[in-house]
């Protein structure tokens, strides 16, 4: 499960940075939005992996912690969820308008040629 | 009867409220809006003004104020934390809310929608930002801040706005995911995100998990620098202040001193515990070198007014990164108190001197295209299609001396000449940093040391050269009489006042130099903090009268 989650990262991540680096506001949106995937994976990973493992403690008597996850990764990773949606939401909006000033998708507001 | 220190919730509940009243009004019934903005930004300088006063109970010490907000009992859960540092910048933030707020009402919040909202949202996320005591919830109030900065960034709309504010939003959506990879990274390697259990268990980390939370440190750092505009991630400032709408614009000058804060709060409680020079210290000591010498050259560089403000945003950057690079170098706390010393006044003067630049710049030059663009498109033209629209309150004889007046005053805050406020802080840094023990003591300088000088000195210089050779042009050129500039008394009111408390800075040095040594010497020794934040008992709650546990009385 460690390989596959970090491959999953490392892909998310790598496909991400090339995006945000490229020059149309489409890419560059998706690019961020991959990244964000990539990093709420890392957080979640941060908690340490767990199968079957429930982050809520159950309410009778003494529990054993070592047989919960972490909850607080996951309530982060929540937070950073919402977060990231929100502002990727606004940047579209964004992005939209400058298509409509600029009557151009580059970043730049102008073709580089 | 709220106790004390509920007090310390105020400012960040007082905007909230307050900005998500005003959804509730449409745009026409401004004059609501206005007053709302009004109470609640009058009522944020009183409480920070308290607040003040607060952490300075207690003598030389201090006092740490500790809120906790979910009633657990430290580390665990969200704690708010006020100690002289948060409180200074909490007055900061309100003073120049104020300023901004009562500029924008003469005719900037006409401009877009719901400036008003935003704009308590952003002394929402700045409040925030300053008081938590907690990583996450930090993350979580520089979003706040953010995504309310993106909003005023585009107040006015037009294709330049738009246009910066792409790149704007873009590399700080780049810059938040960073944070949280740090912030994750964290609390993978010590499991709690509160500072003040942070700094105390980084000492007694296993050598083995340093490098780990070294990176973390590194990448979380990255996230600040890019809002303290450290070069090499400084290039989109210029560009978006100058964009930005000038009270926006003015509120900015304060965001890029959050990267400083959360910087020097960083260097203070984590620093000490990873090695013996803090984290990435050389690298802040260079890097704030380096944005000096590039905000110097901006400056001179620089072709307009807008431009020459956002170098200026940069060389103040750079001087309190270096700064504080030096302090975790073991420059003392004198260095930090001068450092502190000269970040109010350097804001305070940038703030005015964006302002300034809109009174001047009104009937020309690039804000009076924007103006064209936006009108055109928002269907804005009954408001805005004739530039004779009635300013609100009386219109000021005599507006062109007084900005020239403002413009000279701003201009020697900022290039640091006698006798104003710039001048002393200047002193007083490099004073401090050829003597870290205090005047007097024996000991060569540091080849730093005069590395800071130069660099202060000769971007003092630039500075001084650009303003008088912009000012002999804007208020000395040939000026037909018609075009004289107009301005209302509440557009000059915010540029005085500002103008003013540094004035008060200058003349009151001594007392408000000793509330800023007193500060740096708990940032360079923060057992206070630690201690009180992790000491803070939760309220036992009996029947339905809350009942002091006796913990929390250790904090007051």
């Amino acid at each position: 499960m460690e390989l596959v989650l970090s491959l999953a990262i490392g892909v998310l991540v790598a496909s991400g940075v090339w995006l945000l680096l490229r020059p149309r506001t489409y890419q560059v949106i998706v690019g961020l939005a991959l990244l964000a995937h990539g990093v709420n994976l890392f957080i979640f990973s941060m908690g340490r992996l767990r199968t079957g493992a429930s982050p809520i403690l159950s309410k009778e008597g003494a529990v054993a912690a070592g047989a919960y996850a972490d909850p607080v990764p996951q309530a982060l990773v929540l937070t950073a969820i919402v977060i990231s949606f929100a502002t990727t939401a606004l940047f579209l909006v964004v992005l939209i308008a400058a298509r409509g000033f600029t009557d151009t998708d580059h970043v730049d507001g102008k073709e580089s040629d | 009867m709220p106790a004390p220190e509920h007090l310390i919730i105020a400012p960040v509940l007082i905007p909230l409220i307050a900005g998500a009243l005003m959804l509730f009004y449409e745009d026409r019934q401004r004059r609501a809006k206005r007053v709302i903005s009004f109470i609640a930004v009058a009522a944020l300088v009183v409480v920070a003004h308290d607040l003040l006063n607060l952490a300075r109970r207690g003598g030389e010490a201090g006092t740490v104020g500790v809120y906790l907000l979910g009633n657990w009992p430290p580390p665990f859960a969200i704690v708010l934390v006020l100690d002289r540092l948060a409180a200074m910048m909490l007055l900061l933030t309100a003073v120049l809310g104020l300023g901004a707020l009562i500029f924008a009402s003469a005719r900037w919040d006409r401009r877009g929608q719901h400036f008003h909202s935003l704009f308590m949202f952003i002394l929402t996320g700045l409040n925030g930002a300053f008081l938590t005591g907690d990583l996450f919830n930090l993350f979580v109030f520089f979003e706040v801040m953010l995504a309310a900065s993106y909003g005023l960034a585009l107040h006015g709309s037009g294709a330049l706005r738009v246009r910066a504010s792409l790149h704007y939003i873009a590399i700080n959506l780049a810059a938040s995911l960073l944070f949280l990879i740090g912030v994750s990274l964290i609390y993978g390697v010590t499991g709690t995100l509160n500072m003040a259990d942070l700094a105390a268990q980084i000492p007694t980390l296993p050598a083995e998990q340093k490098p780990l939370l070294k990176a973390a440190a590194a990448i979380l750092g990255i996230a600040f620098l890019v809002k303290a505009a450290m070069w090499p991630l400084c290039f989109w400032l210029p560009i978006t202040y100058l964009a930005a709408a000038p009270p926006v614009a003015a509120m900015f000058a304060m965001l890029s001193k959050v990267g400083v804060y959360v910087i020097l709060r960083m260097t203070s409680l984590f620093g000490t515990g990873v090695g013996e020079t803090g984290i990435g210290a050389e690298i802040l000591v260079a890097g704030g070198f380096a944005t000096v010498a590039f905000g110097t050259f901006g400056v001179l560089a620089s072709q307009g007014l807008g431009r020459l403000a956002g170098s200026t945003v940069l060389v103040s950057s750079g001087t309190l990164l270096a700064v504080i690079g030096l302090f975790g170098l073991g420059g003392g706390s004198h260095l930090v108190a001068a450092g502190l010393y000269y970040l109010v006044s350097s804001t305070l003067a940038i703030s005015a001197l964006f302002l300034i630049i809109e009174l001047v710049e009104r009937d020309e030059g690039s804000f009076a295209t924007v103006f064209a663009v936006t009108a055109e498109l928002y269907g804005f033209s009954e408001d805005a299609a004739d530039e004779d629209e009635p300013l609100v309150g009386p219109v000021l004889p005599g507006v062109f001396t007084v900005l020239s007046v403002c413009y000279a005053c701003v201009a020697l805050l900022i290039a640091g000449l006698p006798p104003l406020a710039g001048f002393m802080a200047k002193f007083a840094i490099l004073s401090a940093a050829f003597n870290p023990e205090g005047i007097g003591t024996d000991g060569p300088p540091s080849p730093l040391a005069f590395a800071l000088t130069g660099l202060l000195l000769v971007s003092g210089l630039a500075a001084m050269i650009a303003l008088v050779r912009t000012g002999i042009q804007t208020f000395w050129g040939p000026v037909d009489e018609e075009d004289r500039t107009r301005a209302a008394l509440v557009e000059l009111v915010p540029v005085i006042g500002l103008i003013a408390i540094t004035l008060y800075m200058t003349v009151q040095a001594n007392s408000v130099m000793r509330y800023m040594e007193a500060t740096a010497r708990s940032l360079s020794e923060p057992h206070l903090y630690v201690e009180t934040v992790l000491g803070a008992r939760p309220y036992v709650i009996e029947e339905t009268a809350p009942v002091d546990a006796g913990g929390e009385g250790e904090a007051r």
